[in-house]
């Protein structure tokens, strides 16, 4: 996938788990929970989502990893290699 | 004859929408009885009817919606068995609305008879279409009211009476704004009316989180559990030695035997909604995770069942880990506690003469002083302190 693939598929996961609000708006250096109001909730279930969506699995301790647009991205291209 | 009126769920409530009703005229009614379904802003209501009778006529259409306070029905006393006496001497006092937050309906002053003038003619026509005296403006002289007094009474109040097309789905913005409406009533109702006292405790969450990690490790993603399931359970079981917590104050302490812990869902668009999570002392983690991923959805679409909305016992409201330290909760009646817990965060703990850094959660409780008092409250938290401990037997 390329970047802009990844990209358009995390605005597509978080615009279905959070309908009311705008990911497109997000700056890569904006943290995702805090932009958009994402709650731990709703945070878990992107996590499914992107799991189910492109087969990675993000484990618990590696959620600090994946605050930002830009970190997502990154971590979510490790785990394609 | 007895003039049911469309309910108040506050100061803030302007109207509500008639969605069906109940009984039709010739029916009779008991105490307790639930006459209609109306549309306000906490969703679709049951309205019950306090005294017994006969509904003599319905004057509200269904999906009609009317001011607050409008004449909805008219129900003929138990015991008065002949036609009505004409309608000026109407009884306010003796119908009250419940509603899920037993918002109490501001009284309707009774109508000042003494003194009333009004011609003989004006009188009778009034009898004739069910109007209240008490309402017309006389304009006669010394205000006595004339016939055209009472006619243009009439003529107005048909007007508002005319139905209407049906009101349109609510939108969100609207519904929004409606819960912000609702959680103002009962929160300002519970201000006024309940004796708050608060109390404090940290818990080390080191033991709850450890096992909470070893137990997600072993989960596929999609089964993982959040912390908040453990605190829901912990405080379901420790209700279970503590039944005046779990509990309503209506007309004294009435303990409830289900626990049903009301969950706090904030909006995004703001508000909250808080449905009930039922049985959860009997629920295991993986059970209230379910139920979590059922229920918080649909509350955030406003997609709830009443009875989800209704069947509280207890309220439990956790900030989560982006939170506030502690939250210092405000009941909602009729319940009489509200268990609130804050952002784990790390912080230095002293045991045994030493120091180490753990995971920290405040967990807050506020009763009903008139239910329970402080050491109940205490006793509780240690209750739950103690549970959070031994995360593998929740």
């Amino acid at each position: 996938m390329t970047e802009a693939d990844i990209k358009t598929t995390i605005f597509q996961l978080l615009k279905r788990i959070a309908p009311d609000t705008e990911p497109s708006t997000l700056g890569p250096t904006d943290n995702i929970r805090d932009t958009l109001g994402i709650d731990s909730f709703d945070a878990l279930q992107f996590i499914i989502a992107l799991n189910e969506k492109l087969g990675i699995e993000i484990p618990e301790q590696d959620y600090g990893k994946t605050g930002t647009l830009e970190q997502l991205i990154a971590y979510i291209k490790t785990k394609e290699r | 004859m007895i003039e049911f009126r469309m309910p108040s769920l506050g100061a803030d409530m302007e109207a509500g929408t008639l969605r069906e009703w109940k009984v039709k005229p010739g029916d009779t009614v008991e105490r307790g009885d639930i006459i209609a379904d109306v549309e306000t802003m906490k969703g679709i209501i049951e309205i019950e009817v306090f005294d017994a009778g006969v509904v003599e006529q319905l004057l509200v259409k269904e999906d009609e919606k009317v001011p607050v306070g409008t004449v909805m029905a008219l129900i003929r006393p138990a015991g008065e068995t002949a036609a009505p006496k004409p309608a000026e001497r109407h009884v306010y006092e003796t119908f009250k609305s419940i509603v899920n937050v037993k918002e109490e309906i501001p009284p309707v002053p009774a109508p000042a008879h003494e003194g009333l003038r009004a011609s003989p003619l004006a009188r009778r026509i009034a009898a004739e279409n069910h109007l209240d005296l008490t309402t017309v403006q006389g304009s006669g002289e010394g205000g006595a009211i004339t016939r055209e007094d009472v006619e243009k009474a009439i003529a107005e109040r048909d007007i508002r009476l005319k139905p209407r097309p049906a009101e349109p789905a609510p939108t969100p913005a609207a519904s929004t704004e409606n819960i912000r409406m609702a959680v103002a009533a009962a929160m300002s109702k519970s201000n006024r009316e309940i004796p708050h006292y608060y109390l404090e405790t940290s818990i080390d969450m080191s033991k709850a989180l450890a096992w909470l990690a070893g137990a997600n490790r072993q989960r596929p993603v999609a089964k993982r559990l959040l912390p908040v399931v453990l605190l829901i359970k912990a405080t379901a079981k420790a209700l279970r030695e503590f039944p005046d917590l779990n509990a309503v104050w209506e007309n004294g302490l009435q303990r409830k035997a289900e626990i049903n812990i009301g969950f706090v869902i904030s909006l995004r668009t703001g508000g909250l909604i808080v449905p009930a999570i039922r049985n959860a002392d009997k629920k295991s983690p993986d059970d209230l995770m379910e139920t979590l991923t059922d229920l918080i959805p649909r509350a955030r679409a406003l997609k709830l069942r009443s009875s989800e909305l209704s069947e509280s016992t207890i309220t439990l409201t956790s900030l989560g880990d982006d939170g506030a330290d502690a939250v210092f909760g405000v009941i909602y009646p009729p319940q009489v506690a509200i268990v609130g817990f804050g952002g784990i965060r790390e912080q230095p703990v002293a045991e045994n003469g030493l120091i180490g850094v753990r995971p920290v959660l405040r967990a807050t409780l506020a009763g009903d002083h008139r239910a329970t008092d402080g050491l109940t409250g205490s006793r509780f938290l240690a209750a739950l302190q103690q549970l959070l401990q031994q995360p593998e037997t929740l």
